[in-house]
This record gives structure tokens, C-alpha cells and sequence, in this order.
């Protein structure tokens, strides 16, 4: 039956307003004046089927597996395959992450996800002035190929699936992988995995940039072009709204900012001469799974729906690869506390449950002490449990698409889609999203609703508990991981050796060419490749774009 | 009275900002002269901007781990700069163990996640050598 006979059926809401609701309220009151989300988005008492007006059942909201994606891109949801548990983690060492990497394995984890430190994310060896201090906290320092044979030794990548973490060195860490999979044996057409690869969100928010928007949405394009036929399985960009939530983005924001962000990587595929349907079905997305229930749910299904329509309508995709939007969550970070921080399992469990009930083709959960540090083993592990928990006990993955229908649900999904599309209006007039980096518009957005959100929770209009409220003084630390310094001397001492391993002739021609093929119009991969093979370093790798390329640097506003 | 003056430092190859231009924004508000270095700032940068912003407080921002680089090479600049008189705080997540590490190089104050601003604001109008300027 159409939605809307429902709703001319029904119509009962104003009535029940007063004649149930008035009587209740005049006994007794609501606890606030109004009621709102995590993000500020006004939210009614109470949904009915007068909510769904304007929604089709079929056009809208649709099947599970079928266009428009809104209630999954599976047919089958979670009855065939759950959905991928791929814990992120790094630290010191490759042979220390290497060792974790076996833990988590072999403790039911069915992917890896690689944290890199500050040096190699932004293009620096450890021996650089700018890494002091920094090698191996965040992550993994990985400075050459050989770092890589040693991150997955004994790990056989062709039967792995792996995700890594990097955005403007990509194509260089990219590049070892495809070395290390070579070494091993293992064909480059069946490997599979993502690399992040996601710079917009990089100039929009996480602000690990190194070359200025242009160029380095020449080094996307060109790892799009390449993996079409070199590893055609392989994700070439993880399209990322986590770190624009994280960095104080309302749930719209994340939403509108990262499916437009995968527009304008669409839309520069497409200026590179890629024809749509060979590069669009390997893209993935990454979002943040945030505290606010309904509206992540409703935010999961929108982008969905957003995405398949503007690749059938906007981009002319014929294949239904890639009308299907698939995606990695995060529970969030920003949401944990270091005040109690054993409530961080809970409110990990509940932001990981909206993952699921919102269609997530893979997680990861927050440990408890994420506030605090990188994780303990032990705390990694329960982040681990939690999940299995969901899948295997709470019966969320026993029907497709539980909430689908909800008049409350659909409702936020409709609004959210739409709100979404105004604010891809206004980027379009701005001539698209490097254009609006370029003039700063998402990062002031993302600003105004940090500070707003802040403001809030200072005023305690939103609670977040034994922060602002049910406070606990004298708490107990608990035991955190605690990375020192003995990480960066080891990959010194390593870096040290390798120069001198290595032959010094072929990693300058190798930089060389690559320096030349910069200037040019070329595919770098093959470079790149090059390069690495001859155990260039990605600083070394980095600072030759440097020289052709120049550096961004983002005017300090507050 | 002249107002007080702030530098807000990121240093460190981190881009996190968040915490750094929401406590920029809500000293400004708080009627504080507030100056932002952006991103990727040296220990030298930062002891610089001091000098040449005449500042009476500056906050480091670091979530990445590498405070315990950081911190003591600012402190010894400040000093060097005969800036020691400077209220340094650093906001952040730092383990505790470091907490009293920072405390005996000089540094006044460590914010951690979910401090409500307004307490570094009463913390640096309680602190701050109004002797200065």
C-alpha cells in the first residue's frame, strides 16, 4: 500500500494532540521545552504516518539490493555475510603492529586496518627535524618498503583484506603494498582492500595535507586509472566524513560535505578521460558513527540514496556497481571521555548498534581508553567482543533493514537527503569542492557548529555523562598503553642502515624520473613503483613532488 | 586595563585543530586578546610569536604524544627569550604519568578532553603575572 493512502487514512495526529497529549501535559509537563539531537536538529514529540507524506514506498525508500539503496546494498542484508570487523590499529614499530596484527587475527578479526604515525602520514622520515617526538605514537611509522615487508611478514596479503589509513603519501604506501603482494607471490588482479586516499577531507578538516588541492587530486585520479586494470579489486579511496564529524560537523555536515566530496572525485575521474563505470564501483565511503541513534541511522540510509541518484542522474552510471554506496564506520572518538572512562563501552556499543542497524558493510569500534591513549590489547580486544555481541547475540542482523518503515526513521531520512541536496546547491554555485575548500566555506561551517556544540554542552543543554553531569570525583586511573621513545631509535637506526644498504644510484634516478614525470602529465604510479622497488623512502618520495609541486599552507583563521 | 593577550600554538606535524580554535573562540568571547598560529608550528615559531605578540599566556594544543618533545625546548626558548614570566598551559590528551613532568619544567597547566572552557578561563585569570605589558 502507497504511503500516502496510509496518510489520508489516517490523520489523526492533530487530534491525538489534543485530546490525549493536552490532558497528559497539563498533569505532567515535558522535561524541556524541546528536544533536539546531538547536532542541534530539532526533533518532533511523536512521528506518525502523516510524517511520511511525499515519501513513496517504492521511489523512495524501495527493496533491500535494489535501487535506491536505501534500505541496503545487499539483498540479502546481514543473513549472507555480516558485515566486516576491521579493528584500526598501529603503533611503534612495524614489527610491534606486526605482532598485534597476528593477535587480532587470531583472535576473530576478519581485516586489517593500518594506523600510520604523523611522520609518515605527512611525507616525513623519521629523521627528519619536523618528526621529533613523533615517530610512532599515532601509528606505525613506515618509512620504506622494507618497514612494509616487515608490517606484513608472515601475513599473507592475497588472503587478507586491508585497509590503510594514508591520504597524501597514498600512492607511495599504496605502491609498497603492491610490492610487498609481488614478494609474496600474490596476483595484484585478486588483492583486496582500500587505501583511504580521501585529500578533500584532508584541506576540509583532518588538515594532513601536504601539496596543494590540485596536484594532489592528480596523484587520486591517476591511482583511480591505474587500479582499473592493474588491481581492480582493490578500494581506491575510502571517501571520508569520520574526521568531518570528528572535527565538529553536525551529522547534515558530514553527510552533505563527504557525498560531495565523492561527486567532485567523480567528476575529476571524469575530466581525467575515466569513463564512470570503470573507476565509480571501487570507491568506498567512511563514516563516523556518532552518539545520536535515529539520526546516524537515517544518515547511513540517506547517503545511499543520495549517492545512487546522483550517479544514475548527475554522472549517467549504467552499472549498478556503481549506484551502490558502500561504506566503513567508526564509532567516535569525540565522543569518549577521559572521566570514567568504562562508560566509553557503552556508548561504543550503542554507536557501533546504529553502524548495524544503518546498513555498515564494515566497523570499527573505539576502545574505553581512546581518551587517554592509543589502546591496550586487552581494551582492543573488548572493542573486538562488542561487535561480535551485536552480530552473534543481539538478533539486529536476523531480518533486513529492521527499521526500515519507521515513521520516525524514514522522516529523518527524507529530511536529511534533502537538506543534504541544498547544500550541494551551494557548492556547486561555488564551482565545486576544491573551489569551496579554496574559499574555506566547509571549514568555517564545521567551526561554527564546534564552537556551537560547546557551547551547548557548557551550558549543559547537552549532557554528556561524567563530564557535565553525574561527575565523580577521585576516580581511579586505569592502566593505558604508554608508547616511548625506544620506537623512533629503532627506526632511526634502521633508516640509517637502509641508506647505506641500498643502492644510492638507482634511488636517484628513480626520484628523478619521478620528478620529471610530475612536471608532466603522466601516470606516477609506474614512478612511484619505481621508486619504491629501489627503497626510496617516502620522505625522499614526497620531497621530490615537493620541489615540482610546492606545499600548502592553510591561513590560521579562528 | 589592556587586555590579555593569548597565543594559541599547534605545534607538531598533528592536524587535529578543534580543540585549539574552540578555546581561541571562547577566550576571544571571554574578552582575551587571542592570537591563533595555525598549524605546524617549531618550538622556535612558537617562542617567536610570544615574544612578538608581547604574550601573557600560551596554549599548546598536542594530541598526538609528542608533548614530552615539545614542551621542555619551548620552555627553555621562553626562557632563553626572558619570557619565563609567560603562563604556559597545554591542552590535550596526556597521559598522566607525564602530567607531572610538564608541571616541573614551568608548565602551569594541563587541560585534558572534556575540560568546560570556562574553567582555563578562570585558570588563566587566577594565574596569569598581571604584571606584565
Amino acid at each position: 500500500m502507497p504511503v500516502s493512502m496510509k496518510t489520508a487514512a489516517g490523520g489523526g495526529k492533530a487530534r491525538w494532540e489534543r485530546e490525549t497529549l493536552g490532558p497528559a501535559l497539563g498533569r505532567s509537563p515535558e522535561r524541556a521545552a524541546g528536544f533536539s539531537t546531538v547536532s542541534g536538529r530539532p526533533i518532533q514529540r511523536l512521528y506518525t504516518a502523516e510524517d511520511l507524506a511525499g515519501i513513496d514506498d517504492v521511489r523512495d525508500i524501495g527493496d533491500p539490493g535494489a535501487f535506491p539503496y536505501t534500505r541496503g546494498i545487499h539483498a540479502t542484508g546481514y543473513l549472507g555475510k555480516l558485515w566486516t570487523m576491521r579493528q584500526f590499529a598501529g603503533f611503534g614499530t612495524p614489527e610491534e603492529t606486526n605482532q598485534r596484527y597476528k593477535g587480532l587475527l587470531a583472535a576473530g578479526g576478519t581485516g586489517l586496518s593500518v594506523a600510520f604515525d604523523l611522520p609518515t602520514l605527512m611525507g616525513r622520515d623519521p629523521d627528519h627535524p619536523l618528526s621529533l617526538g613523533e615517530v610512532g605514537k599515532c601509528g606505525v611509522n613506515v618509512a620504506s618498503l622494507a618497514d612494509m615487508e616487515t608490517l606484513f611478514g608472515g601475513i599473507p596479503v592475497g588472503e587478507v583484506t586491508t585497509s590503510m589509513t594514508i591520504n597524501s603519501p597514498a600512492a607511495m604506501i599504496f605502491a609498497m603494498y603492491l610490492v610487498v603482494a609481488e614478494r609474496q607471490g600474490a596476483g595484484w588482479q585478486a588483492l583486496s582492500g582500500t587505501i583511504q586516499n580521501d585529500i578533500l577531507k584532508e584541506f576540509i578538516a583532518q588538515k594532513e595535507f601536504i601539496f596543494p588541492p590540485r596536484p594532489s587530486m592528480r596523484l587520486i585520479t591517476d591511482l583511480f586509472a591505474f587500479c582499473a586494470h592493474a588491481a581492480p579489486r582493490w578500494n581506491t579511496i575510502s571517501v571520508s566524513g569520520y574526521h568531518i564529524r570528528e572535527a565538529g560537523a553536525t551529522a547534515l555536515q558530514e553527510l552533505a560535505f563527504t557525498l560531495r566530496d565523492g561527486l567532485e572525485y567523480v567528476q575529476w575521474g571524469v575530466e581525467a578521460g575515466l569513463a564512470v563505470d570503470d573507476f565509480v564501483p571501487r570507491m568506498s565511503f567512511f563514516f563516523n558513527a556518532h552518539s545520536d541513534f535515529f539520526e546516524e541511522i537515517a544518515k547511513y540510509r540517506a547517503a545511499r540514496k543520495l549517492w545512487a541518484e546522483a550517479m544514475r542522474d548527475r554522472f549517467g552510471a549504467r552499472s549498478e556497481r556503481s549506484w551502490k554506496l558502500r561504506f566503513h564506520s567508526q564509532t567516535a572518538g569525540v565522543s569518549l571521555t577521559a572521566q570514567q572512562p568504562y562508560n566509553n563501552v557503552v556508548r561504543t556499543a550503542l554507536q557501533a548498534l546504529s553502524a548495524v542497524l544503518g546498513g555498515t558493510n564494515s566497523l570499527h569500534t573505539n576502545s574505553l581508553d581512546e581518551a587517554l591513549a592509543l589502546p591496550t590489547e586487552a581494551a582492543a580486544t573488548l572493542a573486538l567482543r562488542t561487535q561480535q555481541i551485536i552480530a552473534h547475540e543481539s538478533g539486529v542482523a536476523s531480518a533486513i533493514d529492521p527499521l526500515g518503515g519507521s515513521y520516525f526513521v524514514e522522516r529523518l531520512t527524507r529530511d536529511m537527503e534533502e537538506e543534504a541536496l541544498a547544500y550541494f546547491r551551494r557548492i556547486d554555485g561555488m564551482g565545486g569542492m576544491v573551489a569551496a575548500i579554496e574559499r574555506g566555506f566547509p571549514q568555517r561551517e564545521i567551526a561554527e557548529s564546534a564552537y556551537r556544540f560547546q557551547q551547548a554542552f557548557e551550558r549543559r543543554e547537552k549532557v554528556m555523562v561524567g563530564v557535565n553531569a553525574f561527575v565523580q570525583p577521585g576516580e581511579p586511573p586505569i592502566e593505558t598503553l604508554y608508547i616511548d621513545e625506544t620506537a623512533e631509535a629503532r627506526q632511526l637506526a634502521k633508516l640509517e642502515a637502509l641508506r647505506t644498504r641500498r643502492s644510492g644510484d638507482a634511488v636517484a634516478r628513480s626520484l628523478d624520473r619521478l620528478r620529471r614525470a610530475a612536471g608532466g602529465t603522466a601516470n606516477l604510479m609506474e614512478p612511484i613503483l619505481d621508486a619504491v622497488r629501489a627503497y626510496a623512502t617516502v620522505g625522499e618520495m614526497c620531497d621530490a613532488l615537493r620541489e615540482v609541486w610546492g606545499e600548502y599552507e592553510e591561513a590560521p583563521t579562528i | 586595563m589592556r587586555k590579555l593577550r593569548v597565543v594559541i600554538a599547534k605545534p607538531g606535524l598533528d592536524g587535529h585543530d578543534r580543540g585549539a580554535k574552540v578555546i581561541a573562540r571562547a577566550l576571544r568571547d571571554a574578552g582575551m586578546e587571542v592570537i591563533y598560529t595555525g598549524l605546524r608550528q617549531t618550538p622556535e615559531m612558537i617562542a617567536n610569536a610570544a615574544l612578538q605578540e608581547d604574550a601573557d599566556v600560551v596554549g599548546l594544543s598536542i594530541l598526538s604524544g609528542a608533548h614530552n618533545h615539545i614542551a621542555p625546548k619551548l620552555m627553555e626558548l621562553l626562557k632563553a627569550k626572558g619570557l619565563d614570566d609567560v603562563l604556559v598551559l597545554v591542552g590535550g590528551i596526556i597521559p598522566q604519568v607525564d602530567i607531572p613532568r610538564l608541571e616541573a619544567i614551568g608548565v602551569k597547566g594541563v587541560f585534558l578532553p572534556g575540560t568546560p572552557m570556562h574553567e582555563i578561563v578562570d585558570f588563566i585569570n587566577a594565574n596569569v603575572r598581571t604584571s606584565r605589558g
